[in-house]
């Protein structure tokens, strides 16, 4: 590329990936997954753990919710007895893509060569039986919960979490844009379909638009096939400095451009447009550190942590017009993996697991090495787009081959 | 384990929040203004993003806005909250973009729309550490642009 041969991300390329055991409730130690992942990554890019000299996740320790961090930083390094020039864990970031931006940060600035990144969740054993659910907050001492910071503002309303957060942003863009239900529907749909073709995504059977509609409304307009499902999972990927990566086992996942920008108030009620994502602000970035635009794209991993996301960040991607999005997906033909844009091509977090965030970016990577199998676009895509995160937090990565 | 019925979630009160919680006593919604742009802040903080004056004091606002948006909630996240119930963001009449995640009450969940009219009505609950007012809205007249 032309522009930006000197930002920091076109100094990187992403070496190795690698994913443990996915599972609803595997029951399994976090950290045994987390190493799993970050094992599997540093074999797949033919790198020993001595070569490994930075490491980066998100969002580092969290004892609450239970199960969303599955490692530490130091956890991991400590455990892979690695030598790090650079390392760094946060939630507060440009979503959980934001870890993967930070590592580029530092392989641009020259103080890592090869940084191994992960996210790793148990939230699926950590809820139980009791599934989602298990986790509100009730239950506190007297029959009386406290609620303060931004909790204070929302809690003592019943605003008990994300779906309805979500909620609140989907119906504002419904009742302005006249996106249907059955429009809405098709992100589910379209991910189960290619979830039958990952063998590690959690729910492969089909699913009908009547099952669609048969499943329990949570908080209008999501119904539970627009939540994603929390699951048992790591993943890891390797990001290296670009000269080093041509040497290595695998062909390199060039970084192309990423956007981490958030010009609104990290606010889920006071953001300054409920019908549009922040992520739209990071996409903007994006698209002003490439001469690539969304017209390149050959296939999108987008998140879906709710349905309604996708739809926001299809038009914050520019990959459709401002309130499109419910026409973009109506069908679900121009979305389906033969179409002309493939999205969440194994499952996404609705059907694959709630693997949050990199997941997407797993996916983005095994499809730019041709490594698909059944779910494999066709002709092999040559440009990925990522985006992760909603609400008050978002980021997003466009990625390439080196062919 | 307590009654679920009694259950109830209490914001925490402190120095900074008290105009907002308690203004309920007097039936009044409180928010915290400049005393020299006339910006309300919320949720409260020292300095004005405007002006960065701290000449800051609370103050009573209208109680009367719109709804923004609205969820009907079918999930009983936690006890003491029934569903359906709905939460709902309400944009103040005073400025552009001052919203409150709240309650419209005193309606069917069927006749909530966005851009209807609402006026605040206050929730009381009471607690050893001192009484507290939820503001809740309802609708002024029922009108509204119609939800689709």
């Amino acid at each position: 590329m032309a522009a930006g041969d000197n930002l920091a991300e076109r100094r990187c390329a992403i070496t190795g990936i690698g994913q443990s055991e996915v599972g609803r409730r595997l029951g399994r130690d976090p950290l045994e997954l987390t190493l799993d992942a970050c094992y599997a990554a540093v074999d797949d890019a033919g790198l020993r753990p001595s070569d490994i000299d930075g490491l980066s996740t998100y969002p580092g320790p969290m004892a609450q919710p239970r199960g969303f961090s599955g490692a530490s930083a130091t956890a991991a390094i400590d455990a892979m007895r690695l030598d790090v020039n650079w390392y760094d864990s946060g939630v507060e970031t440009a979503g959980q893509l934001g870890s993967v931006m930070k590592a580029c940060l530092a392989v641009g600035a020259g103080l890592a060569d090869h940084v191994l990144c992960f996210r790793s969740v148990w939230e699926g054993s950590a809820q139980g039986a009791g599934g989602r659910a298990s986790l509100g907050p009730g239950g506190g001492g007297g029959g009386r919960l406290y609620a303060s910071d931004f909790q204070q503002w929302t809690l003592p309303f019943g605003s008990a979490g994300a779906p309805i957060w979500i909620a609140l942003y989907a119906q504002a863009h419904m009742h302005r844009y006249g996106v249907t239900p059955e429009q809405l529907a098709q992100i589910a749909l379209n991910g189960r379909r290619n979830a039958a073709r990952n063998p590690k995504a959690i729910y492969r059977q089909p699913m009908t638009l009547d099952d669609y509609f048969a499943s329990r409304m949570i908080t209008t307009p999501l119904r539970l096939f627009d939540c994603d499902v929390p699951c048992d999972g790591a993943t890891a990927v390797v990001v290296s400095r670009r000269e080093l990566a041509s040497d290595l086992a695998r062909p390199p996942v060039l970084v192309e451009a990423m956007g981490t920008a958030m010009h609104d108030r990290p606010s889920w009620d006071q953001c300054k447009d409920l019908t549009r994502i922040m992520g739209a602000d990071a996409a903007a970035q994006l698209w002003g550190r490439t001469d690539l635009t969304p017209a390149d794209v050959d296939v999108a991993e987008v998140y879906d942590g709710f349905s309604y996301l996708t739809m926001l960040w299809l038009e914050a991607l520019g990959l459709c017009g401002p309130g499109e999005s419910g026409a973009y997906v109506d069908g679900g033909a121009r979305i389906a993996l033969e179409g002309p844009l493939p999205l969440n091509t194994h499952g996404g977090q609705l059907s694959a697991g709630r693997l949050h965030g990199y997941g997407f970016l797993h996916e983005a990577c095994v499809q730019l090495r041709g490594e698909g199998g059944e779910r494999q676009v066709t002709p092999a895509p040559q440009v990925a787009l990522v985006a992760a995160g909603g609400g008050t937090t978002c980021g997003c990565m466009l990625l390439t081959t080196s062919r | 384990m307590s009654d679920p019925a009694s259950f109830v979630v209490v914001p925490e009160v402190t120095d900074t929040n008290r105009h907002f919680w308690e203004g309920g006593r007097e039936g009044r919604l409180v928010l915290l203004r400049c005393g020299d742009c006339g910006y309300y802040l919320h949720p409260p903080v020292p300095v004005c993003p405007i002006d960065r004056s701290k000449n800051l004091a609370p103050e009573a606002v209208s109680g009367r806005g719109r709804v923004a948006s609205y969820t009907v909630n079918h999930h009983p996240w936690l006890p003491g909250f029934d569903p359906p119930y709905v939460v709902a963001l309400v944009e103040l009449a005073e400025q552009p973009g001052l919203r409150l995640t709240t309650n419209i009450v005193h309606c069917p969940p069927e006749a909530v729309g966005i851009g209807q009219e609402v006026e605040v009505v206050f929730r009381r609950i009471e607690d050893p550490g001192g009484d507290v007012w939820l503001p809740l809205f309802e609708p002024i007249d029922g009108a509204h642009d119609g939800g689709r």
